[in-house]
């Protein structure tokens, strides 16, 4: 079976929101929505949102390095949040495991949110039933876009191409051959829940450059002016002459 | 956790139902071993169902304080299979519906003759009696596993948190039966008031040991395997949002350290401590005295309560650390 999930790649992420504010867009108008938002352009605005970027400083000053960290949930493959919920409201789908709620039957008793260890899911104080990220199930299967445009709002919108998306369980597509081959990790493995996102590690680059390498040994247009000992020996060129 | 006032009241309140339920059958089956005198069904055990029913159904209304929707509750039974939470919602008005008949078969001194013993009086409302007493400890289960059953919730995660829930409720419900048989039967005063003192020292006891379970508890997760980055120092600069979310309101107690503390001693003295000392006090039959300790030891369950959902320290937690 399927398991579409996020791969995150916390190299490029830049902690622009862009994702989360396309996040917030696509899905306070679809079928998720409307997301709840209070005093929105007030002190203290608070609201309903599936993503969150967040900002971790790594290391002692001046050493240091700065993490985006962008969050939301993990459509575990052992998802904790399923069994618990009293009402079946909360599902994984078997066609592509996908972690969703049906607003319908849902009855506001956040237990499920006391289930998921990563804190993924937001009760929305308006319509007072559960909300999570539906990985955009309301887009990606959407027959009237254009095939390269049935991902989720915040991979499409995101500009660093941080977020790939696809099946895991495929070992052949894009998202698998980025957690094999670039080491692609899950949150909290000591729970057993098996998330289905991965992140991508930060790594450093280096370049090293030899001395050589920054003036030009072989100095064709005399740029660097480098004058090389010339041989007192007789050379091809004086025995041409 | 945040403590959230409906589930304070829901679990105390359904808490001293069962257990003045099970003081009230406690009688009935000493009595039916001829340990101690019979009571009057009516003024007895009839009023006492109906008064434990009225303490259940205050749990029930504190309950819907909970939800979002609350019209739609009852799809809650259904996945009873895996959740302890429909099993618990099952349980209550199961118990409920229990009390009642039991309460009614008293009322009307129903009997059934099902052992074909006619010396045998009172075989219907034993009969009741034992299934709701069934009833009941399935209820305080499966409240207890609620919390209990949340593995990352590294306090409630063990199975003393069902063992509490049973003997607080327990010593709740037989000190208000303490307080009843004032009133209604003087001559079960010492009865109750001597077991109201040892399940509530056995009960400190059990309290006792989560609270030092807990002192001592090793978290699992850490912020390195929350991100996922092996460093050892990590400092959040920004939870995405300033205004807080669900996150930071439903996670946090939001209490001061000192103010956190104190409601640890607090209930720690009115829950166990003033209680016991009121009823040995109050073994003479001192209504005041016994009224008193009912009410303590029912305030002093909700300060319990309230560090009980507070103590509790989520993983989600490591995510909002500049809250
Ligand atoms: S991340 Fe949380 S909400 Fe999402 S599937 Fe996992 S446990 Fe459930
Ligand atoms: S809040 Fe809704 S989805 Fe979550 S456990 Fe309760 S009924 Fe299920």
């Amino acid at each position: 079976m399927a398991q579409l999930a996020l791969v995150i790649d916390l190299n490029v992420c830049v902690g622009c929101h862009a994702c989360v504010t396309s996040c917030k867009e696509w899905n306070t108008s679809g079928q998720a929505g409307p997301m709840f938002d209070d005093r929105p352009y007030d002190e203290n605005p608070t609201g309903t949102f599936f993503n969150r970027v967040q900002t971790y400083e790594i290391g002692t000053f001046p050493n240091t390095e700065t993490l985006h960290f962008p969050k939301s949930c993990l459509h575990c493959e052992e998802p904790p949040c399923v069994p618990v919920c009293p009402t079946g409201a909360s599902y994984k789908r078997t066609e592509d495991g996908i972690v969703l709620v049906d607003y319908n039957k849902c009855i506001g008793c956040k237990y499920c949110s006391w289930a998921c260890p990563y804190g993924a899911r937001e009760f929305d104080e308006k319509q007072k039933v559960m909300k999570k990220c539906t990985l955009c199930v309301d887009r990606i299967y959407d027959q009237n876009l254009p095939p390269n445009e049935r991902k989720p709002a915040c991979v499409m919108s995101c500009p660093t191409s941080a977020r790939l998306f696809g099946d895991v369980h495929d070992p052949a597509s894009e998202v698998s051959l980025a957690i094999r081959e670039r080491g692609g990790y899950q949150l909290m493995p000591e729970w057993g829940t098996k998330p289905s996102n991965h992140y991508l590690p930060r790594r450093k680059t280096h370049l090293r450059i030899h001395e050589d390498e920054l003036v030009r040994a072989d100095n064709p247009l005399k740029k660097e002016d480098i004058r090389h000992e010339t041989s007192k020996e007789v050379s091809l060129d004086d025995w041409l002459m | 956790m945040h403590p959230a006032f409906s589930v304070i009241f829901l679990t105390t309140l359904i808490g001293v139902g069962q257990g003045f339920f099970l003081a009230l059958f406690t009688v009935e089956s000493y009595a039916t071993l001829k340990l101690i005198p019979q009571q009057d069904h009516v003024s007895f055990y009839a009023l006492g169902s109906a008064i434990s029913l009225v303490f259940l159904i205050g749990g029930l209304i504190a309950s819907i304080f909970h939800l979002g929707h609350p019209e739609r509750a009852w799809r809650a039974i259904v996945q009873w299979k895996t959740s302890w939470l429909s099993r618990e919602v099952i349980a209550l008005p199961l118990m409920m519906g229990l009390v009642f008949l039991y309460g009614v078969a008293h009322f009307f001194n129903l009997d059934v003759n099902f052992l074909q013993l006619p010396e045998f009086k009172g075989q219907l409302t034993l009969l009741l009696g034992i299934l709701t007493t069934i009833a009941t400890f399935a209820l305080f289960i499966c409240t207890g596993m609620v919390y209990a059953g949340i593995k990352f919730l590294q306090e409630w995660a063990n199975p003393i948190t069902v063992v509490n829930y049973i003997l607080l409720g327990g010593a709740s419900g037989f000190c208000f039966a303490t307080l009843f048989a004032v009133f209604q039967a003087p001559d079960l005063v010492l009865f109750y008031a001597g077991w109201t003192v040892i399940i509530t020292i056995v009960a400190l006891i059990t309290r006792g040991f989560s609270l030092y379970r807990n002192a001592r508890l090793k978290y699992s997760s850490n912020i390195q395997s929350a991100i996922g980055i092996r460093h050892t120092h990590i400092k959040q600069k920004a939870m995405g949002f300033m205004g807080g979310s669900f996150n930071t309101r439903e996670y946090f107690h939001h209490a001061t350290v000192f103010l956190f503390k104190s409601i640890k001693w607090i209930f720690l003295i009115l829950t166990f401590l003033i209680p016991t000392v009121l009823l040995l006090m109050g073994l003479n039959g001192e209504k005041n005295l016994l009224i008193a300790a009912f009410v303590v030891q029912y305030i002093g369950l909700l300060f319990e309560r309230w560090f009980f959902f507070a103590q509790a320290n989520h993983p989600q937690n490591l995510y909002y650390q500049t809250v």
